[in-house]
């Protein structure tokens, strides 16, 4: 009891020396995390210099030859890479453009199910629809495996027997659809959880405005119209703009499970190629090029949708 | 609502349209599951459609036998035990740290950490470093880069910020130091934030699936779902994994019960799934939050 009297009264005295020790142990509290956030995020970008580099697995870097831009050359140099270049940006802008698409179905989910009057309804719809949210692609995959295969898929059974269709179709294997498959994968898999923030701000709209609207005369739609839809309208610009930033990410996961040799024309997006670039075919220098063109446009864009973000809302998103 | 509002048409279809999503959303998980526990004979010709046929629970039996899926268990529940113990201490230390004006350079080191949400060096480089950190074949390399995490760390210096301070301030008149104030002051009263870390960390580090393909090549480091992933893919294998599961568990004469492609796919995609499940109603009240202190700081 009386030691910790004499300590507080020692801080009181020395109380600006205890400030200037504390600033120190704080940072130092910090400092192993910091070192790691170093580690994992920032010495990678160190590995860019492979971009200049014939590097091959195995042959330590002082030992290869320097090829200064030649990657980054080689992306356009013949007809046959600016085809497969082209290819690949291809499928990353058309799978991104019809998730933007995609992006106003849990904004219309959202406001059917606040319509829904039956709570425990409601409860069982949205406990459900957000459950495929918490499974990993492969386990998707797993499900669109077992659910459209060939010779024993769900799907082909159902139509067969039904007498729709004569002999199984592998929709798995399809390639002209892909983009669209990708899509639906994508929106069966988010659409509850994304609906969940357009959900939090439909409850937060201010009653009254729904009472006047009544009192007006407004029948149900155009309370939807007139109330609704302009109450969650910022979110979904806000959601809208983040998903322009992020155009040409892709994420390699869901791609990846679901590619095959029969679907790799149009499922390869940018993620994906550099993965088959770099991992499959070890053509380091090359993959690393490509990525580093995507690091450098994606900046630009998540600059960009932060441009816009300030003109619309006023705020950034950053 | 004063007046009770009439049964109408957009009602019905609003009621099937939504009915019949949610079907699509939940089925899935209902095929595979009657699947696992039907005649795998029936099964694997693919006409159990709606509910089980033939009932039979051998396949989770079976397929423990199954080399290495014991051992894949054990790295995916050891990864997601330890790793997100570690992630939901860091991201409550960190975020509890950067709320301190004091701190040395704190607007800096904070923005150190957020602006690499933002950036990523790309797949190879980021391949060639953890290399070059002795981090592939290395159980270390499911846990250690996760620990920091800027949103989690946001999510948690915001609900700090949302808690009295006069709090924190009488404990540091009674002498007590800064890790002594947030461990007994600031992590009681955060404890919810903390949950909701916990559970986005769990599920994360349990569904991860990319970090084994680009960092692990040791069968004894295979996570369920790197497993799984296979199984789906290299039907061989699997048909190989088939005989030595039999082999395993004396000869199984019976069709019905003798495993199959179908058979161990589907039950190891129960396996993978089933945790998931059995945690999911206890934390649907947390990620609500979650992901509303998300969107006011994204």
């Amino acid at each position: 009891m009386s030691a910790s009297l004499t300590k507080t009264a020692d801080s009181s005295i020395t109380g600006k020396r205890f400030q200037i020790k504390d600033k120190y142990t704080l940072f130092l509290m910090a400092l192993p995390f910091l070192a790691l956030v170093f580690l994992f995020s920032y010495l990678p970008l160190y590995g860019w210099i492979y971009a200049l580099y014939d590097y091959q697995p195995g042959i330590p870097l002082a030992n290869t030859d320097f090829v200064g831009l030649q990657w980054f050359t080689a992306m356009v140099s013949d007809q046959v890479q600016r085809a497969e270049m082209f290819r690949v940006l291809r499928n990353t802008f058309a799978i991104s453009s019809l998730g933007i698409v995609t992006s106003i179905l849990p904004v219309i989910f959202a406001i059917l199910l606040t319509e829904v009057r039956n709570s425990k309804f409601k409860r069982i719809v949205q406990t459900l629809t957000t459950l495929p949210n918490f499974i990993s692609w492969v386990l998707v995959y797993s499900f669109a495996f077992m659910l459209f295969s060939v010779d024993n898929g769900f799907l082909n059974h159902l139509l067969m027997s039904l007498g729709w269709i004569r002999s199984p179709t592998n929709i798995l294997a399809d390639d002209d659809h892909v983009w669209l498959a990708m899509t639906l994968w994508g929106v069966w898999k988010g659409l509850g959880w994304g609906a969940i923030m357009y959900i939090a701000a439909i409850s937060g709209i201010d009653s009254e405005l729904y009472e006047a609207a009544r009192v007006d005369g407004a029948n149900r739609f155009r309370q939807i119209w007139h109330v609704t839809v302009p109450g969650i309208i910022p979110t979904y610009f806000v959601l809208l703009i983040l998903s322009i930033a992020n155009f040409i990410n892709n994420g390699l996961e869901q791609y990846f499970v679901f590619a095959n040799a029969m679907n790799m024309n149009h499922i390869e997006v940018l993620d994906l190629y550099v993965y088959n670039i770099g991992m499959g075919n070890s053509n380091f220098g090359f993959a690393t090029a490509v990525s580093i063109m995507k690091s450098i446009v994606s900046l630009f864009l998540l600059f960009a949708a932060n441009g816009l973000s300030k003109l619309i809302r006023g705020k950034g998103i950053i | 609502m004063a007046t009770r509002q009439r049964f109408t048409l957009f009602d019905a279809l609003n009621y099937t349209l939504l009915g019949l999503f949610t079907l699509a959303c939940f089925f899935p998980f209902y095929y595979l599951f009657i699947n696992t526990i039907s005649n795998n004979d029936i099964s694997s010709k693919g006409l159990v459609m709606f509910w089980p046929k033939g009932f039979q629970l051998s396949n989770y039996v079976h397929i423990f036998q199954i080399p290495g899926l014991g051992m894949a268990a054990l790295v995916s529940l050891g990864r997601t035990v330890i790793g997100t113990a570690l992630t939901v201490a860091a991201s409550g230390l960190l975020g509890f740290l950067f709320t301190k004006n004091q701190m040395w350079g704190r607007r800096l080191w904070y923005r150190f950490i957020v602006v690499t949400m933002y950036f990523n060096a790309g797949l190879i480089p980021w391949y060639l470093t953890m290399r070059n950190l002795g981090l592939t074949n290395n159980f270390l390399a499911y846990i250690v880069p996760g620990i920091v995490s800027p949103f989690f760390i946001i999510l948690v210096k915001t609900y700090v910020e949302s808690t009295p301070i006069a709090l924190q301030e009488s404990a540091q008149i009674d002498g007590a130091g800064n890790f002594t104030i947030f461990r007994k002051i600031v992590m009681p009263l955060i404890t919810p934030i903390l949950a909701t870390i916990a559970i986005f960390s769990a599920v994360g580090q349990w569904n991860q699936f990319q970090d084994t393909l680009f960092l692990v090549t040791n069968p004894k480091l295979f996570t369920l779902q790197f497993i799984l992933y296979r199984y789906l893919n290299e039907a061989l294998s699997v048909a190989e994994l088939m005989k030595q599961a039999m082999s395993g568990g004396g000869s199984v004469a019976n069709l019905a019960l003798q495993p199959t492609p179908t058979s161990i796919q589907s039950t190891v995609s129960m396996v993978v799934v089933i945790p998931t499940l059995l945690v999911y109603p206890f934390f649907q009240r947390y990620f609500v939050k979650g992901i509303m202190i998300g969107a006011v700081k994204g």
